[in-house]
């Protein structure tokens, strides 16, 4: 299957009514039009893909002739970025398995790819939320709170003393969230290309302002 | 960011709702689908509460049917509301009528605004 995507920035979330009435939550994702700025085929790279760019390093102004900003972009980004005729984008990203044929280097690629009711998966980096005892990191259950107990939230037992080791991979207190996340198979709800807004069904990882991959999903037919 | 959220969901607010306080009595004259059938469902009781805002805004009506109290929250802007007509203005000095959960007949009285 020819896969389709764009990058975009989580708005927030919100809820709208659907034709015969029904409310739906929704997350508002607003992703300005993205620009491709490599195409990657089997002969030369191996797999299928193309790279798209979101969002200017800096002002457009500053490339041009006589300008007083100087670019914060550096030079090999630059360099990137002329090749697709434009400037250096912030994030760069890559939609695997994207019709390669259908895209032309610098073309502007916008939220009009996808129609309501398409299957989108989601990628983003969730939210931090710093170093969590294994409870609220691992689903443990916790110890009565009362009766004399003294055993509320530790984490039990680390295994057993035959193995005179704790082994790898037990599930132990540390940092949580700030992970790469994908939520698969999530509906589109409302296009709207004047605000290059797309509107999601549920919701989608990471905080307000953070930015997503939207991709056609996997698992749709 | 909150503004283009708010630009969304703009259009899809009714200005034909009429102005209601918690303490009213109100009739919701909702749609009901029945397989592919719809009809409208009159809902009549007292206003307990307006919770939320924008397009989040809902409100909750409470009815005693047949000596059970029944509560029916509703979505204020939802266009399976066809109408809402106000019965009767309340006095009341509270925002949330939750008291009247506990009340009965007599107690559950609520004096009408002028």
């Amino acid at each position: 299957m020819m896969r389709k995507g764009i990058l975009g920035r989580k708005i927030g979330m919100t809820q709208i009514f659907l034709e015969n009435g029904e409310l739906v939550p929704v997350t508002v994702v607003q992703a300005e039009p993205n620009v491709v700025l490599q195409k990657k085929t089997v002969e030369t790279d191996g797999y299928n893909a193309i790279q798209l760019g979101f969002e200017d390093i800096d002002k457009p102004e500053a490339y041009e002739e006589g300008s007083k900003l100087t670019p914060k972009a550096k030079k090999p980004e630059i360099g990137h970025a002329a090749k697709a005729n434009t400037t250096p984008k912030r994030y760069i990203r890559e939609i695997r398995d994207a019709n390669v044929d259908e895209y032309e280097l610098g073309q502007e690629v916008t939220v009009e790819i996808f129609q309501p009711g398409d299957r989108v998966d989601v990628t983003g980096r969730t939210k931090g939320k710093g170093f969590q005892g294994s409870i609220k990191r691992h689903g443990f259950a916790r110890g009565p709170m009362s009766h004399g107990s003294r055993f509320h939230r530790q984490g039990g037992s680390m295994g057993s003393i035959d193995g005179a080791r704790v082994f790898k991979g037990k599930k132990l207190p540390g940092r949580m969230g700030n992970n790469q996340v994908t939520i698969q198979n999530l509906e589109i709800v409302k296009v709207v290309p004047e605000e290059n807004v797309l509107l999601i069904k549920g919701n989608i990882p990471g905080p307000r302002k953070s930015v997503v991959k939207i991709q056609s999903s996997v698992k749709a037919k | 960011m909150q503004e283009l959220i708010h630009n969304l969901t703009k259009d899809q607010l009714r200005t034909d709702i009429p102005d209601f306080r918690p303490g009213d009595t109100v009739r919701v004259h909702a749609k009901v689908v029945e397989g592919n059938r719809e009809r409208i469902q009159v809902f009549e009781g007292v206003v307990l509460k307006r919770q939320n805002g924008g397009i989040h805004e809902t409100f909750t009506v409470r009815k005693i049917s047949y000596g059970v109290g029944v509560e029916r929250t509703f979505p204020l802007h939802s266009p399976r509301i066809e109408k809402i007509e106000v019965v009767r203005r309340g006095k009341v000095r509270r925002a949330k009528l939750n008291y009247l959960r506990e009340r009965r007949g007599k107690a559950a009285r609520i004096q009408e605004r002028m």
